[in-house]
């Protein structure tokens, strides 16, 4: 998902330490773990890489559609898609300050985006070439999205639960505002509608990645999930994923590229093809059509401001020394 | 090259007039105004506020978990604290 391959590490049960047994009957409970308690370093080290990788996926998720702000066929859509960037920002900071909590700095875990260390969503990577890529991007990313943010509501971390709790809030407005453009596009020209489709076709697969690897290869799991920072698997949300969305597809007089996707009455699903696993790998090791232009993007966005940063730093420093000048001169 | 960290301040949000301003999150910035700038930007997009407090994360002292004992279970036995502890007949009326 926005977090699509995160080791974890950790202690089968019966090496458990007593403190590890509490804490693991803390979590069965149902109780939040917050930051000062005592968690296990797995545990930490764990969520930190998971809610970096949650952050970083946020805001390199804003470049693709940033693309399209100047180019938005009207001054609402415009201000809509401002709104919902701006939202994709404040996202990646409170998943940020989350993390924080965790012992990591904000701008520690920025050096690791920037230097490649640590991964953002591999949805990202892709280019957005017509305006119907912000209906797709909405609709299909921001839903896949949600699918995994909704049950994270209730993950044992409470910082990263709250997080969560706000950012649920914000989704269902982004997913609807690309659903909009989509409908708008598929009732349009039949050229208009041919986009709508052709945006449809170019992110089918990779909104199906963003689920992450198929359970049988999905080899961290388990610890995330007895630790409740993983709440559903990767095949289970990716199905939910599809029984919502054909159906919105076919609203749409739209098709999903996948001649095998039919329903399934007797498994009460639809079927449908896998995504190309050999890309999805490709894209997560950096070779992805987009991989350079936006780890390019964050850089120099970071490197351009650092003036910026350093100038309002020196201002405060300034600014509260003269105030404990005036201080000590009332005295 | 390290640069100086903006520092992390706690926001706390009124929602609306009348009630208590919460605890809603964090942030980083240069100072405490810029820091009220950035809590509008950051938590309050959607008319999630009337006012705004900001303080530096360094200057909240908090209670430690391994405190939760000491501190909070004397009350669980003063049960006599709370109007449910007392018996009154219906007869007296609503109290
Ligand atoms: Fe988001
Ligand atoms: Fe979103």
């Amino acid at each position: 998902m926005y977090a699509q391959m995160v080791k974890s590490e950790g202690t089968a049960a019966a090496e458990m330490s007593p403190e590890e047994r509490a804490f693991q009957d803390r979590i069965d409970r149902g109780e939040k773990i917050e930051p000062r308690d005592w968690m296990p370093d797995d545990y930490r080290k764990t969520l930190i890489r998971q809610m970096g990788q949650h952050a970083h996926s946020e805001i390199v998720g804003q470049l693709p559609e940033g693309n399209w702000i100047t180019r938005a066929p009207t001054l609402e859509r415009k201000a809509i898609l401002l709104a919902k960037v701006q939202d994709e920002a404040g996202h990646g900071l409170y998943l940020y300050s989350a993390a924080e909590t965790l012992g990591v700095s904000r701008d520690e875990l920025f050096e690791k985006l920037h230097s490649g260390a640590m991964k953002y969503s591999s949805i990202f990577n892709y280019p957005t070439l017509t305006w119907a890529d912000m209906g797709a991007v909405g609709w299909l990313v921001d839903g896949a999205a949600i699918m995994n943010q909704v049950p994270l509501q209730r993950t044992s971390y409470g910082p990263y639960a709250r997080a969560m709790v706000r950012i649920c809030k914000e989704e269902s407005f982004h997913q609807r505002q690309g659903y909009a453009i989509m409908m708008k596009m598929a009732q349009g020209t039949p050229e208009q509608k041919e986009m709508a489709q052709d945006a449809l076709n170019r992110f089918w697969g990779s909104a199906l990645m963003m689920f992450g690897p198929s359970d049988k290869d999905s080899v961290h799991s388990a610890r995330s999930m007895a630790w409740r920072i993983k709440m559903n698997t990767n095949d289970e949300l990716r199905q939910k994923f599809v029984d919502e969305t054909v159906p919105q597809a076919d609203y749409l007089g739209l098709t999903v590229p996948d001649e095998t996707c039919v329903w399934n009455a007797e498994r009460g699903h639809y079927d449908f093809a896998d995504p190309d696993w050999e890309e999805f790998f490709e894209v997560l090791k950096g070779n992805g059509p987009c991989n350079a232009e936006r780890l390019q993007a964050r850089r120099d966005a970071w490197e351009n401001g650092a003036w910026f940063r350093d100038g309002l730093n020196a201002y405060a420093g300034k600014a509260a020394a003269r105030r404990a000048a005036a201080a000590l001169a009332a005295e | 090259m390290t640069r100086k960290e903006w520092p992390l301040w706690e926001v706390f949000i009124r929602g609306q007039h009348g009630l208590n301003h919460r605890h809603v999150g964090s942030l980083h910035a240069p100072d405490a105004g810029m820091a009220i700038n950035n809590a509008r930007d950051v938590y309050t997009r959607r008319n999630e506020g009337v006012s705004i407090w900001v303080v530096r994360s360094l200057d909240i002292a908090a209670s430690s978990p391994s405190d939760k004992g000491p501190l909070f279970d004397p009350a669980e036995s003063k049960v006599y604290r709370h109007p449910t502890f007392y018996d009154i007949p219906d007869d007296v009326g609503h109290m």
